[in-house]
């Protein structure tokens, strides 16, 4: 079974499904006779549907990128400090200019979010080559603290409830047309990746191959770290970081495919839309007509592939770095 | 002809060489020769832009490797570091095809697709094209590496250690490519060689390097005698000839 018709009928099959799952109790085959039905399709479940699969495409791309800009595959855009970047942006922007726009609110958790990431590829450079698992250690530090300097900011300006809303739990019940058009963005920005998928293979085969191959090592780091800070600046801001996606699925298919990332980018993109959509929908229907949030179902699904990815590793695992 | 003029190099606050000055000529296999921690794979690693100039310049057939493009300097030479490990999980055709990513930049033709075939030819991988870099034997991932600066396709060829890893017989096809390039295609290529007779048997030229500073160099025969050898490695070491080129003896 090739992955990229396999992913693509799955996709497929669960956009339908998300499309006729939800509170309101119409039928999708009647939007063209019954406007009310046409209204909730419209504004309520398409929108959600795209933006679930817009958010795991997105977020798995960044995840290829942040590991390839590291070179080790136990990071993902969660766990380098860049959600967290981008919700302090946020709260930064809320607290100096309550009534601003959302152009500048996303600009601002963008900016934050490159900031914090460049701080933990910094912070990487320094570490000795062969310790791999300190990479992802730092991650963890990193993120932490800037959490830890999130919450507390949130609680002292009592802005805790919107502080839960970009980093505790990633969820899509609130998504309706014109609330979640921001995640194109992400879209746009991960497939921009595409067309620079061979510098990010070339990037993750280490700094001395790289620039043997006269690739300016500089330049793609800068566009690496722009695409991922973008992407998961707009999750953050519109539906909230949904976790373990952008670690676990560019681990999956590279376990498959490799790392040639012009072949398995789109790979890593329908993949990541499958896994959030299909937690999605579970969200949707184990509690229905409540929900679940997908972010709290990843946490969960996510723990467990990543638990099997530590114990299953390649039969002959190198350090990382060059 | 690379030129090195007046190198010097520090890591760290330590010297690592001491104003090295040397050519390498155009046309020739040239075999950096010297003890462990020497610096011969600093010097390549200054040749081959990897590690930045502090002091002194540097050219590789005319062009400053301290100011040309990256990109163009790779269209000039191909270099392979003595620290293949990678921890991407490529194909080893995919690896090699990397190779010709200085020619095509993304957009590989059939001449790209032909070289990536030829390469992997030369260092017997056909076999072995579909399997992840992984799950090779070291040996045969450092023959991908070889075949992707092979394929790389430059008027220069820098190799650290290429015969790390290797059996005798690849070994010995290897330097015999070589050899091939220099001799048929009219390129030049220096390597870092331990194993001192593989410079005795198929090196132009040797330089000698010890403690960061260049101790002899000319040609084999120059440079591999007795009195030299032993003083630089401080070992008693014997030279014999063998079908006319010098060999060396350990058990003396
Ligand atoms: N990253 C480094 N930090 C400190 N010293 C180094 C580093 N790399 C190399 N050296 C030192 O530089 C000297 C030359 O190293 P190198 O060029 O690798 O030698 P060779 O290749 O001739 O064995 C050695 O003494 C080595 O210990
Ligand atoms: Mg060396």
């Amino acid at each position: 079974m090739r992955p990229l018709p396999a992913l693509t009928s799955a996709l497929i099959a669960l956009m339908l499904a998300s499309l006729t799952v939800g509170a309101a109790d119409i039928r999708v085959t009647d939007a063209f006779r019954d406007p009310q039905a046409l209204l909730v399709l419209l504004e309520s479940r398409l929108p959600r549907t795209l933006s679930v699969v817009l958010t795991g495409a997105a977020l798995s791309v960044a995840g290829v990128l942040i590991q390839a800009l590291v070179r080790n595959r136990f990071v993902g855009p969660d766990t380098s400090g860049t959600a967290e970047g981008a919700a302090l942006g946020l709260l930064a922007i809320t607290i100096l200019w309550p009534a601003s726009p959302l152009w500048l609110r996303m600009i601002a958790a963008s900016l934050s979010a490159m900031v914090t990431t460049a701080l933990f590829l910094a912070v990487i450079r320094r570490l000795p080559v062969r310790e791999v698992m300190l990479v992802p250690i730092a991650g963890l530090v990193l993120s932490g603290v800037l959490g830890s300097v999130v919450t507390f900011v949130g609680w002292q300006t009592d802005l805790m409830q919107y502080v839960g809303t970009w980093l505790m739990s990633g969820e899509f019940s609130g998504v309706i047309s014109g609330r979640y058009e921001l995640l194109w963005i992400a879209g746009v920005a991960a497939g921009l990746a595409w067309f620079s998928a061979d510098r990010f293979a070339i990037l993750g085969l280490g700094d001395q191959v790289a620039t043997g191959l006269g690739l300016s090592t500089a330049a793609v780091m800068r566009l690496g770290l722009a695409v991922v800070s973008v992407v998961t600046a707009m999750v953050v801001t519109t539906v909230g970081m949904i976790p373990f996606v952008g670690l676990v699925v560019p681990n999956l298919v590279a376990r498959i495919m490799g790392d040639n990332l012009r072949a398995s980018l789109p790979v890593v993109a329908l993949a990541g839309a499958v896994l959030v959509l299909a937690c999605d929908l579970a969200g949707r229907l184990v509690i229905h007509p409540y929900e679940v949030p997908a972010g709290t179902i990843l946490g969960v699904l996510g723990a467990v592939l990543f638990l099997w990815l530590l114990h299953r590793r390649p039969p002959r695992s190198k350090p990382a770095h060059g | 002809m690379i030129q090195i003029q007046g190198v010097s190099h520090a890591i760290g606050g330590t010297p690592i060489l001491h104003d090295i000055t040397t050519t390498l000529p155009k046309g020739r296999l040239t075999a950096l020769i010297g003890p462990n921690g020497a610096g011969k794979s600093t010097l390549l690693r200054l040749v081959g832009r990897l590690e930045p100039l502090q002091q002194g310049r540097i050219t590789v057939a005319g062009h400053d490797v301290a100011t040309t493009p990256t990109d163009r300097l790779a269209r000039v030479m191909a270099i392979l570091g003595q620290q293949t490990a990678i921890a991407s999980r490529l194909r080893l055709a995919e690896l090699v095809a990397f190779g010709r990513w200085p020619h095509h930049k993304g957009r590989p033709g059939p001449q790209d697709q032909a070289q990536v075939w030829l390469a992997l030819k030369a260092f017997a991988l056909t076999d072995l094209a579909d399997r992840f870099l992984d799950e090779v034997s070291g040996g045969q991932a450092q023959r991908a590496h070889i075949a992707m600066a092979w394929a790389q396709d430059t008027d220069w060829m820098l190799l650290d250690e290429p015969l790390n890893n290797l059996d005798m017989s690849h070994a010995r096809s290897l330097m015999a490519r070589l050899r091939g390039l220099v001799d048929q295609g009219g390129r030049s290529v220096a390597i870092v060689v331990h194993e001192i007779n593989y410079a005795a048997a198929w090196a132009d030229h040797v330089i000698a390097l010890k403690g960061g500073r260049v101790v002899a160099q000319g040609t084999a025969a120059e440079v591999l005698t007795e009195a030299r050898l032993s003083e630089l490695y401080e070992t008693p070491i014997r030279v014999g000839t063998h079908q006319g080129r010098p060999l060396v003896l350990h058990h003396a």
